[in-house]
Parts: structure tokens; sequence; C-alpha cells
């Protein structure tokens, strides 16, 4: 990715925590370059199927409907976790406060973090916290590492994707992101949109039984369209994805248009992507059973039909859906 | 319920009748948002050979001089509000966005009235960018900010009206359109008499769309229906949107604020009262004369940057030798490319093979 010509220093712009190309350039020109590591993901399989991953959390407001920081913080380890097979186990957390954050808002996080992980079946099992001067965190940041343990046979490979796979989705998309802004920058949209913030292991363990699956990923910043890209860059096998097929609620929609976004860039907290073999009727219905999935969808299928991740419109056309380098920003009129 | 304006039988019934079209015509575009939508859709590959569709200068970012970014650097204890799009444009050295990474308080604002909300806190400049449809909101909060005596309050004001940009786009020889697909939103505020000189003294059709593709499809429908019978007029296929008359509240706000004025188009060059400056009774919040700013800069472009022939729609921008090689919308250029509704974004986003 050519760098702009207009930069004279280079220095970080926010574009570079977007999740899409900047990110990825970054990682691989700075942080690779030195640490050498053996993916460029945020959770890798060490010994024993062993299992570990890290993130951190910086989401503002802190408090949005469907969730907070605390929640997104456990649920984002735990799928993170579950997209590599294993099962989560153990989170430890750490938290940096700045100066003046109001005790009674640390203890709501407190407990959201005590409820997802119960739910989840996960532990907390160690953290640290360290306090900022007023001005240098924006409130919380949270940073978690977590632990799981792959069961059994499992191995989710991506080499093993052909034409004729299938691509899966669980639920609607664009739902975090939009309840997130909509908060965020008080559009006062109605109805309010919730996030779909929510633990996938149980989801995911499910899953695995019940079809042959090549890939998975929670499509979080970058959205399904970075995710698909990043399947077609390893591969090098062509994706459609039909627009009829995307579940997507009307609000967001509506939202969408309205400001110039692409929903399928938008970050998702409760959604996994999935590739698996056809027929895919018994992973349909497995997953449809469970009641973070009842709105699951084949989206689009892999295909020599196309070099590159395309979208078939809903009048018959056919665009490409790139990689983009950021966020996608709001346009004027 | 389905979305009447995107059902198949109807686009496929006008995809049918537009396939048997055996003059060749070219249709120009003057809104980033039908320049998306069109690539959106994929209109193009629905249409035969003989129907080609241009861009026109239809993107306020793209022909914002570069100057209006320049010009906010330097100032210090300010917040620069900003519409998204405008942020990773170019100036001489940097964009927003960087000077954002080194400090400057640069804030995306969705509405004019958050950045009015800022000045109640700090001195506050809005980047006073757009078309008719993004005009009456930030005449708007000239109006508030003189009713509630907010000082910290100014606009860095580069505004453009688009029938003067029509007039000199027809007037020009070396350029041939034989219809416009003319703009949804800004026909919103301005109805569709102003358009009336594009058939009286040039001859030529337009139909105002709205963005639907069924939407894009009957504009173009009626645009070759007009040319076979050589009965030009400008016909409004958005009439659950646009009224002839326009928005009389929205018009009442400009003309409240807003005096016409010579406006310059990045890519174009100066067109006479395609402009707005800010009346004598607000200039309290005009950002040229509060921070001495002069926008007026040469019609320069980078070395091989054919973005005027783009905006013009004298060349698609795959023509153009830099295209997708040195400038991409990462590293653009010119123009065209900086915005994500340009000419050369958009045709770089779906319509490369």
């Amino acid at each position: 990715m050519q760098r702009t010509i207009v930069m004279k220093e280079n220095r970080i712009t926010l574009g570079h925590g977007s999740g899409a190309g900047l990110t990825r350039e970054l990682i691989r020109d700075v942080f690779h370059k030195n640490f050498q590591l053996p993916s460029l993901d945020d959770a890798v399989e060490i010994e024993n199927r062993t299992v570990v991953t890290t993130d951190a959390y910086v989401v503002q407001p802190l408090f949005f409907p469907g969730g907070d920081i605390g929640k997104l913080a456990i649920t984002g380890t735990i799928n993170d976790l579950s997209m590599k097979g294993a099962v989560p186990r153990y989170i430890l957390i750490t938290f940096i406060i700045e100066e003046g954050f109001p005790v009674s808002d640390l203890k709501n996080v407190a407990q959201s973090i005590k409820k997802t992980a119960q739910t989840a079946k996960v532990r907390i099992i160690a953290g640290d916290t360290k306090v900022v001067q007023k001005g240098k965190a924006d409130g919380l940041y949270i940073t978690t590492t977590g632990v799981g343990f792959i069961k059994g046979d499992i191995s989710i490979d991506p080499k093993k994707i052909v034409s004729g796979d299938k691509v899966i989705i669980n639920g609607s998309i664009g739902d975090h992101s939009i309840a997130v802004l909509n908060k965020r920058q008080n559009l006062q949209l109605h109805p309010m949109p919730k996030s779909d913030c929510a633990p996938l292991n149980d989801l995911v363990q499910n899953m695995l039984k019940a079809g042959e699956i090549k890939f998975m990923r929670d499509p979080t910043r970058g959205g399904v369209a970075t995710i698909l890209n990043e399947v077609y860059e390893e591969t090098k096998k062509g994706i459609i994805i039909e627009e009829d097929r995307f579940p997507i609620q009307k609000n967001i929609t509506s939202v969408c248009e309205l400001l110039g976004l692409d929903p399928l860039y938008l970050a998702n907290e409760g959604k996994v992507l999935v590739i698996a073999k056809s027929p895919v009727k018994k992973l349909i219905n497995k997953m449809k059973e469970h009641p973070l999935a009842k709105k699951t969808s084949i989206i689009g299928e892999i295909t020599d039909e196309v070099k590159g991740v395309y979208v078939r419109t809903s009048i018959g056309g056919l665009r490409p859906l790139p990689l983009i380098s950021s966020d996608p920003l709001p346009r004027i009129c | 319920m389905k979305n009447r304006f995107r059902d198949n039988k109807l686009i496929q019934k006008l995809v049918d009748d537009l396939g048997d079209w055996k003059k060749p015509i070219k249709i120009m575009e003057v809104c980033g948002s039908h320049t998306m939508a069109i690539g959106h859709w994929g209109i193009r590959k629905l249409l035969p050979d003989t129907i080609q569709l241009i861009s026109g200068p239809g993107c306020p970012v793209c022909v914002t001089p570069q100057s209006i970014i320049d010009a906010v650097l330097p100032l210090k204890d300010v917040v620069i509000a900003t519409f998204g799009d405008l942020l990773k444009v170019p100036g001489k050295e940097k964009t927003l966005e960087m000077a954002r990474a080194e400090g400057l308080d640069v804030r995306i604002v969705y509405s004019p009235l958050e950045a009015l909300n800022m000045a109640k806190e700090k001195e506050t400049i809005l980047m006073g960018i757009g078309f008719e449809t993004t005009i009456p909101g930030i005449g708007y909060t000239l109006l508030e900010a003189k009713k509630k005596n907010i000082k910290d309050y100014s606009i860095l004001p580069s505004l453009k009206v688009i029938p003067p940009a029509l007039d000199a786009l027809l007037s020009d020889k070396e350029i041939s359109i034989d219809g416009f697909i003319l703009p949804g939103h800004v026909s919103a505020i301005i109805g569709s008499e102003p358009y009336e000189f594009i058939s009286e003294k040039y001859n030529t059709g337009g139909a105002i769309c709205g963005f639907e593709p069924l939407d894009i499809l009957m504009g173009i429908k009626m645009l070759c229906d007009q040319i076979e019978k050589d009965q030009v007029e400008i016909k409004n296929e958005y009439t659950r949107v646009v009224k002839k008359k326009g928005n009389s509240q929205a018009l009442s706000v400009i003309n409240q604020v807003f005096d016409v004025a010579n406006g310059f188009w990045r890519g174009v060059g100066e067109i006479p009262n395609s402009g707005l400056s800010i009346k004598k009774e607000y200039r309290e919040f005009d950002a040229l004369i509060k921070y001495n700013i002069d926008l007026s800069e040469e019609n320069n472009f980078p070395s091989g940057c054919q973005c005027g022939e783009v905006l013009k729609g004298k060349i698609i921008p795959s023509d153009c030798a830099l295209f997708g090689k040195v400038c991409t919308p990462d590293s653009p250029r010119g123009a065209c490319m900086v915005s994500s509704e340009g000419s050369c974004a958009a045709y770089y986003r779906y319509e490369r093979e």
C-alpha cells in the first residue's frame, strides 16, 4: 500500500487503529519487523493446544445501549479465543484509570465484567491497575489477556477452502458500530440501536460439532469486508456475497444510507463469520437453535467466477468490495 | 416491506428498454452521491455501450481550494470543526488528519449545529464547504450565533452553487453533454426552476433524480425519450422529495445570511456568481475577516494530474496516466481522488476490472 506522498514526518493517525489496511501495514512494518510474530493475529495457539490472546479496549462512550467497556472486554477476549476453536477459561485484566473517574462508574464496569464472565463460564484470575493524571486516559482503558484450550481434534484451516464452500453469518451486521456512534454523537436515532456485544464461545462449540468449518472470525473493526479480503489474500479464492442475503436491521440500513457508510465495513461484537463445506443445512439448523444465532444466513459463496471479493447487488449488478485503508468517514451531503 | 425503488422487475424492464438505445450519448451527473450510487449499484454495467455516464464537478470536497486546509493549520487555540470527508484532503504539506495527530484540535461534526455548540466552550471555526444541500444548515448556524450572541464562532466559507457551474460547462465548446442527471438533494433546496436555462439556452435536457437504482435508470430513460423526440426540458423524477419552487424555508435562510459571489472551483477555475459570501450583517462570523485569510489560489495541478479534464467530463478517470498507479485514494494527487465521492475515487472503487 502506497504511503501518502504528502507526509513528511510519519505520525500515527486514527486510521492506524481502524482494523483495516493501515492497521495491518502498521503491524507488519513496525511490530512484525521487530518481533517476528508467528502470525499477525491477536490470538495464537502455543503448546498443548493452548490458545492465548490479548486485546485493548478504548471505546467511547464507556456505556452504550447493549453494553459497556467492561462487557466488551470480556466478550471480545472470549470471542478471539473461540475463533481459534478454543474453549475460553481464564482472563487477566488491567485497568488504566484517569484521575477523577467516578468510583460508581468503575463499580458498574466491574459488575458488568463479573456478569459477562459468569454467563460465559470464564474466570477472571489476575489483573493490574494504574491511575494516570487527568487528561491522560479518556476515562478508562482496559486491556485483557485470555487463555483457552482446544478440545479434541479440531483443526480450522483456511487452506482447505475451495470453490463451493459457503459463507455464513449468525445475524445482523452493523449494530455495534451504529449503537456506539449514535450514543457518542447524540444522533438521537429512533428506534435506538443496540450493540450486539455477546460471548460466542457456546455457539462456536456447537458449530464445530455440526459441520466442517474451514474458517471462522468475528468481524469486529473493519467489518465483514475486511475479513473476507483477508481470506482472499490468504487463499486467492474468489468470494461473492449476495446483497439480498445479508441480515441487517432496517434502522441500521437507514442510518448507513444517510451518512454514506457501508455496513460491510462496520464493527460487530456478537457475530461470527464462517466458511464451511457445503452442504451446510445441518450447521445452519444447529446454529439457529442458539439464542445468538436465530437469524443465521448463508450470505455468499467461494467461487472461481471472480478474482477478489465482490457483492452481487440486489438489482443483479456485481460490485467490488475492496480492502479500505481506514475507518469509513461520514459524508457531507 | 421491499423498497420498490429497488424492484428487480421494474429495473429489468427499464434495462431492457434502454438496451435498444442506438445513438451514442453522454449523460453527466453532477452529484457525488449519484457518482457513488451509480458505482454501488453497478448501473454502468446494466446500460448499453451507447449510453455513457460521466461525472462532473459534483463533489464539494473535490472542488474546494487546497488553500482552505493550509489556511487553518497555523491557527492556535481553536477548534477546527469539519465534515468527515474533508479530513484526508491534502493541503500543500499535510491533511487535517495529520495536523490532528500533531496536536491541532480538529473535530468531525455531523451537523453544523455541533460546531456552534463547541463554540460555547472554545473558539471554533467551521470549515464551511458544501453545495446548496448543506448551505442552509450552515447559514442557520449564523442566524443562531447572532441571536444567541455566540462570539467565539465563525465559518470559513467555501460554499458553491450548482447552476452557474452547469452554465460554465455547457458554454465550453470542447465539452459535449447530451443530458444531465440533476442532483436530487440540491434540487430539494432550490427546486427545478433554476435549471430551466439548460434547455432554453443550450437545448439540452435534464432529469432531477433520486438516488435509488430505479430513480437513476428512470432519469436516464427520461433523457433518452427527450433526445429521441427532440424535445428537451427539465423533468423532475424525484417528485417525492423535490418541489418546483424548492424549500422556501431553506432558501429564506440562505438569502438572509449570504450574498452571491464569484466562486473558485478547484480543477475548473473561477466561475462567476457560483459562490456565496457572508452578508455584512454577519461578518463578525466570517473567518476570512476574523483571521485575515485569503483563499485565492492558482489553478495549478500537480504534474500529470488531469483532474480539470475529469471534472469537466472531457476524459474518464482511467484515461489519466496517474490514475491507479501514482494517484490512489490512499495517496491522492488531485481533487478528484481526495474525497470518497470524487469521480476518480468512485471509479477506483467500483469500475476498475
